[in-house]
């Protein structure tokens, strides 16, 4: 396949991080249901959206690769479909979070992060579910490709960890100014 | 048997507001018989062939648009006095106030799928879609079902933003595709001479439940103060 072939470790390490991502989101939603602490609400809405970008740069890379090998950039398969529906269903999960102004914020969006999970298992389990044109990893892969894969998953799980570290931070530091505001 | 009970009392009440002001349901079939009108004018000069692909995807636009004009519209009349509290009070888990609202926003859904269709066939001279009624029926009915049961607790989210009826499609469109897709499939294999439905019943099936049992788990927190 040459050099387009090359595209393969940052496609995958992507959807990985936006898989992980979404699973934070829907961790982070059930737990403040639960325990209603402010924490988890900052923990859901940073995993989202390092999540979208994450699946934005999934599509984007596919896409590219999609010209190189089925010279089109976009198809109708299956794969391809779940992941926009993922994607889009997650952008608008951002969009209800800058829409919702009251109290309640917290508490919907949470609602609405365990809804739109539903689309991550069906993306990762479709080309198992149906037949598809997009490659399957479990086709064997030589050696040196696998740790280079396994090599670039790491990076971009650590990179995730980092950009939910500052994301985070900076959620923190709004509400500490906010708090610093109202109470003088 | 009584929360059930409770649950069908929610959508009674809901039948009897609907019955005497019947601006929803009005709305509704107005809307959908409009969409399939605009997309005969637009699509009426094709082919039989060409018609045949597009007619399924017509179909469902017209109630997919118009039933999210009345599930929008479900939870903004208990926003008006605070009448929601009010059946919060009610001495029953919550969440029957969610399957009512669901039982509801079905019946009217179907009640405007039926009137549609028999205009869209009178309309696509499309009665070949009649001779597998029973099909239809089962498509129909999984279809509506699964897209209200998300499309209620969806609505009771975004009665509470400021945008309602503008951010209720953005949140619902994304999330039923899997209902969608399935539905239009089957619904376009029922035109062709053997249709073979079952796959995309059973991705239907699995969606229903999965969303009907979620949304009703979670309902809770939703209206909850």
């Amino acid at each position: 396949m040459g050099i387009i072939q090359k595209i393969f470790y940052y496609h995958v390490s992507s959807a990985w991080n936006a898989f992980l991502a979404f699973l934070i989101v829907a961790i982070s939603s059930i737990i403040y249901l639960k325990t209603k602490e402010n924490k988890w609400d900052i923990y859901a809405l940073s995993s989202a959206e390092i999540g979208v970008i994450f699946s934005a740069i999934t599509l984007i890379t596919g896409s590219m690769w999609a010209k190189g090998s089925w010279n089109t950039w976009w198809t109708w398969d299956p794969r391809l479909t779940t992941a926009l529906v993922m994607w889009l269903i997650y952008a608008s999960y951002l969009t209800l979070r800058k829409s919702l102004k009251t109290e309640k914020k917290a508490r919907l969006s949470a609602v609405f992060g365990i809804i739109a999970f539903t689309s991550v298992p069906i993306t990762y389990l479709s080309i198992r579910i149906w037949p598809t044109i997009h490659p399957n990893l479990e086709f064997s892969l030589m050696l040196p490709a696998k740790m280079t894969l396994i090599l670039s998953i790491t990076a971009f799980t650590l990179l995730y960890i980092y950009l939910f570290h500052l994301r985070t931070k900076i959620e923190k530091t709004k509400e500490k100014i906010k708090k610093l505001k109202t109470t003088k | 048997m009584k929360y059930l009970k409770k649950a069908f009392n929610v959508f009674w009440k809901d039948l009897i507001i609907e019955l005497r002001s019947k601006e929803m349901i009005n709305t509704m079939i107005i809307f959908s018989i409009l969409v399939v009108l605009i997309s005969s004018f637009a699509f009426g000069q094709m082919s039989t062939e060409a018609l045949d692909q597009i007619a399924p995807g017509v179909l469902w636009i017209a109630f997919i648009f118009a039933g999210m004009l009345g599930i929008g519209r479900s939870f903004i009349s208990e926003k008006d006095q605070n009448c929601l509290r009010g059946n919060m009070l009610a001495p029953v888990d919550w969440s029957a106030i969610y399957i009512g609202k669901t039982i509801g926003n079905l019946f009217f859904m179907l009640i405007m799928e039926l009137i549609t269709l028999i205009i869209f066939v009178v309309i696509f001279d499309f009665g070949k879609i009649l001779t597998k009624l029973p099909k239809l029926t089962i498509i129909l009915l999984l279809g509506t079902l699964g897209f209200v049961s998300v499309g209620t607790l969806l609505s009771a989210i975004s009665v509470n933003t400021k945008t309602r009826e503008m951010l209720l499609p953005v949140l619902l469109f994304p999330v039923t595709i899997p209902v969608i897709l399935p539905v239009v499939e089957s619904t376009s294999q029922l035109i062709t001479q053997e249709p073979n439905i079952l796959p995309w019943i059973r991705i239907l099936t699995a969606y229903d439940i999965i969303f009907f049992v979620l949304s009703a788990l979670i309902f809770n927190y939703v209206v909850e103060e």
